[in-house]
């Protein structure tokens, strides 16, 4: 399953004799370098567009709830709020059942299972965010509002999160479609861990009497925890820059509420909904701006993730084979 | 002593028997989405679906013949960009990555590979659509591109790397030149996983359609223009999805069914291209 050759100079002495040799090594590193230069060119870009909003709101920005095109007074709060409760609340529920999905899959599951289950669920993340955002809308609302929202109120209604009135494009049906979404990522690289992890793990713990289970929570999934955490990291990341199934699911209303059956925003739903109406050079300016904090918030969640899964899985393209 | 035991037992028996429930529910939402697309897709799809424009709002009837067309240029052009790049930055990080800029660019690959689509969206806007004054296919191309590449280079890396030494050692000892191996016996032999890695790339892309919103923009009518806007499913069906009629709604899930399968194909013809030569080893 470890793909990795060592990654040694190799032939020294035939380095550089040959004029097609360099010329092949130029046009690779050429090549190569478009990433860097993408990734520095997108950074600065959107820093240079969201500057004036910079300028203009400071900080404060980043806890101001109105959002006044009129007045061109912006605040991004309820949309980095928005942002984090419905990658977090889809994490929540994603996460336990993508470690399932990993864990049956590389220790439970018959042989001839394994295969085609992963082969499924990795499935799931082939399926485009808009066909998720048409299913959202008239599947998983229905459902939410017949079978889901109603035990949910008649034992957790008390508590403000579950207040207000559904009229289902909500934080909940925003937060249960991430959830589905990253599924397949976080189970891909969980059971990617998973199988790094040494047989001589297992076979300890079952030696000294443990049960199935015991053996792998307490010895396998122990010795993976940095690459599983690493792995709902990812999945997190994914689920802070979901745009399309989102936007069609969330209700976008500018507005900060503790009620998860209440519509909210985000930050990439923001920039799909209002970029093309942005009439004023300041409006846009802090739509870009928006797009800047996403983008440095996903950076950051996945460069943190992949050094978490390289602890592990040091150097592979894990989780790259999850479409 | 016993009763402890029988406790573990039952933990171990209901934990293991959880795990199984939990990826059949995994399973089940896979299938639940595909059986709805069919069931409520699949009457829509007659000969003028995939040969008629759209139709005024509220008149019945027409198809998508522009969204099919449109889908195919604008991913067609973003591969033609995306996968030389792609492929010719993995070559890199498998041939010469050892270093610091491999590392650079492996980890750069890596953070861009979740790069939220939407930014690249309005990214491509600044850069191609403002300057040049009007939204065009070719930019929704370039857009695709970029969130092709990263995906691309890593597992080309990692196809290229799975190349044994012993293939490359014997192309040199015979004097190949080192470009040479690589082309000619190192990336030939990896074609296979290559090809996938490629399909799986283009795959992913047709579906997207937050960078498509700024720049592609989409179109009611027939084009085949790449400076011009353009029309593919993926924006038909966020259209379609959000507006207020039936019959929308009915379009909806045809093409999002048409999309699906276009998707799936991709997918499993990546997965049967790497069958086919390495087998069981994966």
């Amino acid at each position: 399953m470890a793909p990795t050759a060592a990654p040694e100079p190799r032939w020294p002495i035939l380095r550089g004799v040959n004029a097609g040799d360099r010329l092949y090594r130029g046009a690779l590193t050429a090549l190569a370098l478009t990433l860097p230069l993408l990734l520095l060119a997108v950074v600065g870009e959107l820093a240079v567009s969201a500057w004036p909003a910079i300028r203009r709101f400071g900080l404060p920005f980043l806890w101001t709830s109105v959002w006044d095109l009129v007045a061109g007074v912006f605040g991004a709060a309820p949309m980095i709020f928005g942002t984090l409760a419905s990658s977090l609340l889809a994490l929540v529920i994603a996460v336990p059942l993508a470690l399932g999905v990993a864990i049956y899959l590389t220790e439970f599951a018959p042989k001839w299972l394994r295969q085609p289950v992963s082969f499924l669920v990795e499935l799931l993340a082939a399926i485009p965010s808009v066909v998720y955002g048409l299913w959202g809308i008239f599947v998983l609302i229905p459902f939410l509002r017949t079978y889901v929202v109603p035990p949910l109120r008649a034992t957790l209604g008390w508590t403000p999160f579950l207040s207000g009135v559904f009229y289902g494009n909500s934080l909940l049906a925003g937060s249960v479609i991430l959830a589905i979404m990253i599924v397949p990522y976080i189970a891909a690289v969980s059971r990617e861990v998973l199988l790094a992890v040494p047989v001589s793990q297992r076979e300890a713990a079952l030696g000294m009497g443990a049960t199935r289970w015991e053996a792998v929570w307490t010895a396998v999934v122990p010795y993976g925890r940095a690459g599983l955490i690493g792995a709902g990291i990812l999945g997190l990341g994914r689920a802070l820059g979901e745009t399309m199934a989102v936007t069609m699911l969330i209700g976008n209303r500018h507005d900060i509420g503790l009620s998860v059956l209440q519509p909210a925003y985000t930050m990439a739903a923001a920039i799909a909904n209002e970029f093309s109406e942005a009439t004023t050079d300041l409006y846009l300016s802090a739509l870009f701006e928006v797009g800047l904090i996403l983008f440095v918030i996903t950076v950051a969640v996945n460069a943190l993730a992949r050094l978490m899964i390289w602890r592990v899985a040091r150097g592979t393209a894990v989780g790259s084979r999850a479409l | 002593m016993s009763a402890r035991r029988l406790r573990r037992r039952i933990v171990s028996g209901t934990m293991t028997t959880l795990v199984g429930v939990l990826s059949f529910v995994a399973v089940l939402a896979l299938v639940l989405i595909l059986g709805h697309l069919v069931a409520k897709g699949a009457s829509s799809l007659d000969w003028a679906f995939f040969t008629k424009n759209p139709v005024p709002a509220g008149e019945s009837g027409g198809g998508v013949a522009n969204a099919i067309v449109g889908t195919g240029i604008i991913v067609g052009l973003a591969g033609l960009i995306g996968l030389p790049i792609g492929i010719g930055t993995g070559l890199y990080l498998a041939e010469y990555g050892s270093g610091r800029l491999g590392w650079i660019v492996r980890f750069v690959a890596d953070v861009l590979n979740g790069t939220p689509s939407i930014v690249v969206g309005i990214f491509a806007w600044t850069w191609l659509v403002k300057p040049m004054g009007h939204f065009s296919a070719f930019a929704g191309s370039m857009a695709l591109a970029a969130l092709m590449v990263p995906m691309l280079a890593r597992t080309t890396e990692e196809m290229v790397r799975l190349v044994p030494h012993s293939l490359r050692e014997a192309a040199l000892a015979l004097g190949y030149a080192r470009w040479r191996t690589s082309l000619r016996v190192v990336a030939r032999t990896a074609l296979a996983g290559i090809v996938t890695g490629s399909l799986v790339g283009i795959a992913r892309v047709a579906g997207e359609t937050a960078p498509l919103l700024f720049t592609a923009l989409g179109n009611l009518n027939f084009s085949t223009s790449v400076l011009e806007p353009m029309q593919t499913l993926s924006l038909q069906i966020y259209v379609y999805a959000t507006g207020p009629f039936d019959e929308w709604h009915r379009m909806a899930w045809a093409a999002a069914l048409v999309l699906m399968g276009l998707v799936l194909i991709l997918a499993i013809a990546a997965r049967w291209a790497l069958r086919s030569r390495y087998g069981a080893a994966r």
